[in-house]
């Protein structure tokens, strides 16, 4: 019997790496030929988050705020309040932990239709070190009553959450990084905010990834398929609000889950499946995250095997699981 | 009912709902709300081109206001009652469970005539700015005003946004300052050294004006100036000179009624200064 015949799971094909923030900035430039609510603000990052087509084809409904987040995300507001549809960005770093506060009362609490826009989220973020890279936005985030969290997986998928997140009313955090990453989801693809993607059907474990762990843990259900192990997998672009349905089916099937994200666990999206899950069915399981650690510098692969982000660390909390430990 | 009474007499009962809100909530911020009543009265009887009817969250196509300074609540809920956004038995109401007048403006429980929450210091110039350029930006020619308290100048954030309204040029905006010179912990010299606001904001690149904000006639004039100097890429910045506790004797000047209630005796006391002329509620 050819390998073919047996190998059962889907086929995922990168057609190419890219960035996921360049699936921001193409998502964000057809949003500004098709919707002209859409305004767009950055604190001098306009560049990293490939907002440049968006100001040049909408040089006045583009505002560049200078390194002054606190502000930025005030002015958002108010153009929100006016009935504004606006995405203002900069690094994960400097729009979730340092505006905090603005974040809660001008946005969230004040119900104004603000779009928070994150790049460079995550240790992949490399080289600049620990100050850049954020490993707690999402569980800032998601504490905030209102805040829709969204975190894609690659490029088409970045692309198609920002297109959703202009047509949900309400405050959203999109988070999206650095490097090129494999770029596997269709380009049509349909965005429900708060829908789970089933990537696999299996029965002996749960895997769920968010993020650049997606790709990571298609490798590493593949590695467990050839050794006859199904993985039942789950892509969460949504943390917050969970699906949470799509969690509890798969577990209640499987009864082991191992969750993938490139956050500390704390405040995670870990935490968040753990909580349901001690409710519903609780599960022997895996945390493939980091744990109350800051990054450093670093290549972003190399980073990502070091703090144990990757497929292989994966597996191995896949065997462990089964075994029992 | 803005043309029915003179502004002195509802600034007189505004001054009379304030100091009987906090002493009835047995809390709240009965200092600052006292030295901007007059600014306020002004600004929604005879400034604003704004109207309860019309009111809605967007201000579209009205003059819209933002309190940034949000623990003076009580005077904004007192001047919009007066003024007809909602009803002025709605005062009672003031920081009890349930109420739509929070202890700090919020939108959560659908209070007429409030378009954003405040109370966390710094943010309110922020997000008129961020109005202001909305306005600009569907070519409403109507105005954004915004109070913030001199204490709360001392908020990083507000130079961050003294510094995006020079560069945007958003000169459909007129923000204020309650300059009363107080704030918790004592005056604003000796907490923080305020120091010079106007060559504060003029270096900022703002127009800045300064009035006697107790004098309806120095109100009125400095409104007008501000106005005038609208529309020439310039923001323009209010300094209302005023007095912390106005209107009461015993709070006039000093920081120690920022955030204290009176007792029902010292409430009694105030009244004895304040005329009743719309009627308690």
């Amino acid at each position: 019997m050819k390998l073919w015949e047996t190998f059962n799971m889907k086929k995922y094909i990168n057609t190419g790496n890219k960035d996921t923030r360049s699936g921001f900035g193409a998502g964000l430039a057809e949003l500004g030929r098709t919707n002209s609510k859409v305004v767009a603000l950055t604190a001098d990052l306009k560049g990293s988050l490939k907002m440049d087509e968006f100001a040049e084809e909408n040089p006045d409904r583009f505002f560049e705020c200078g390194i002054a987040e606190a502000n930025m995300i005030g002015m958002a507001a108010g153009l929100a309040i006016d009935g504004y549809i606006p995405f203002a960005g900069s690094f994960a770093n400097f729009v979730t932990a340092r505006v905090m506060d603005q974040i809660r009362q001008s946005v969230c609490y004040s119900r104004t239709n603000v779009k928070i826009a994150a790049s460079h989220a995550g240790i992949t973020l490399g080289e600049d070190g620990a100050t850049h890279q954020t490993l707690e936005d999402i569980g800032v985030m998601r504490m905030l009553p209102e805040m829709v969290v969204i975190n894609p997986c690659d490029y088409n998928q970045t692309k198609a959450a920002t297109i959703a997140a202009a047509a949900y009313y309400g405050p959203v955090y999109l988070r999206f990084g650095r490097p090129g990453v494999p770029n596997f989801t269709p380009a049509d693809q349909k965005f429900e905010i708060g829908k789970a993607v089933k990537l696999n059907d299996g029965k002996d474990l749960t895997i769920i990834a968010t993020g650049h762990l997606v790709w990571e843990a298609i490798q590493a259900a593949e590695v467990l398929e050839e050794a006859g192990i199904s993985v039942d997998l789950l892509n969460i672009h949504t943390i917050k609000p969970l699906d949470e349905k799509s969690v509890i089916e798969s577990v209640r099937k499987t009864r082991k889950v191992i969750v993938a994200e490139e956050h500390l666990i704390a405040g995670g999206l870990g935490e968040l499946v753990a909580g349901v899950l001690a409710r519903t069915c609780p599960a022997p399981m895996k945390f493939i995250a980091i744990d109350d650690k800051f990054g450093q510098s670093g290549k972003p692969g190399e980073l990502m095997k070091a703090y144990g982000l990757d497929a292989d660390h994966i597996v191995a909390a896949a065997h462990e699981l089964l075994n029992g430990r | 009912m803005a043309n029915e009474y003179s502004l002195e007499n509802i600034a007189s009962q505004v001054r009379r709902d304030i100091v009987r809100m906090v002493t009835k909530a047995a809390s709240g911020h009965p200092g600052g709300s006292l030295s901007s009543t007059d600014v306020l009265t002004y600004l929604f009887f005879k400034q604003m081109n704004a109207t309860p009817e019309n009111w809605e969250r967007n201000g579209k196509d009205q003059d819209m206001f933002f309190l940034s300074a949000g623990h003076i609540s009580p005077v904004l809920y007192s001047v919009m009652a007066r003024r007809g956004y909602f009803p002025v038995e709605e005062l009672n109401t003031f920081r009890v469970f349930g109420t739509r007048l929070q202890g700090h403006p919020s939108i959560e429980k659908g209070l007429p005539g409030i378009n954003q929450a405040a109370g966390s210091l710094g943010q309110g110039l922020s997000v008129a700015i961020g109005a202001a350029l909305g306005k600009r930006l569907s070519n409403d020619k109507s105005m954004v005003y915004v109070l913030l308290g001199d204490g709360e100048s001392e908020e990083g954030q507000v130079w961050e946004a003294a510094m995006a309204a020079s560069h945007h040029k958003v000169d459909n905006l007129i923000a204020m300052t309650d300059w009363n010179h107080q704030q918790i912990d004592g005056t604003t010299e000796n907490v923080a050294g305020l120091g010079d606001l106007k060559a504060k904001w003029e270096a900022f690149g703002w127009k800045v004006l300064e009035g006697d904000g107790h004098c309806f006639k120095s109100i009125g004039e400095t409104f007008n100036e501000a106005v005038k100097s609208c529309g020439n890429g310039v923001p323009v910045m209010i300094l209302w000179h005023t007095v912390m506790g106005k209107g009461v004797d015993f709070m006039e000047g000093t920081c120690k009624w920022h955030g204290k209630n009176p007792s029902q005796e010292q409430c009694d006391e105030a009244m004895k200064q304040i005329d009743e002329t719309l009627g308690d509620f």
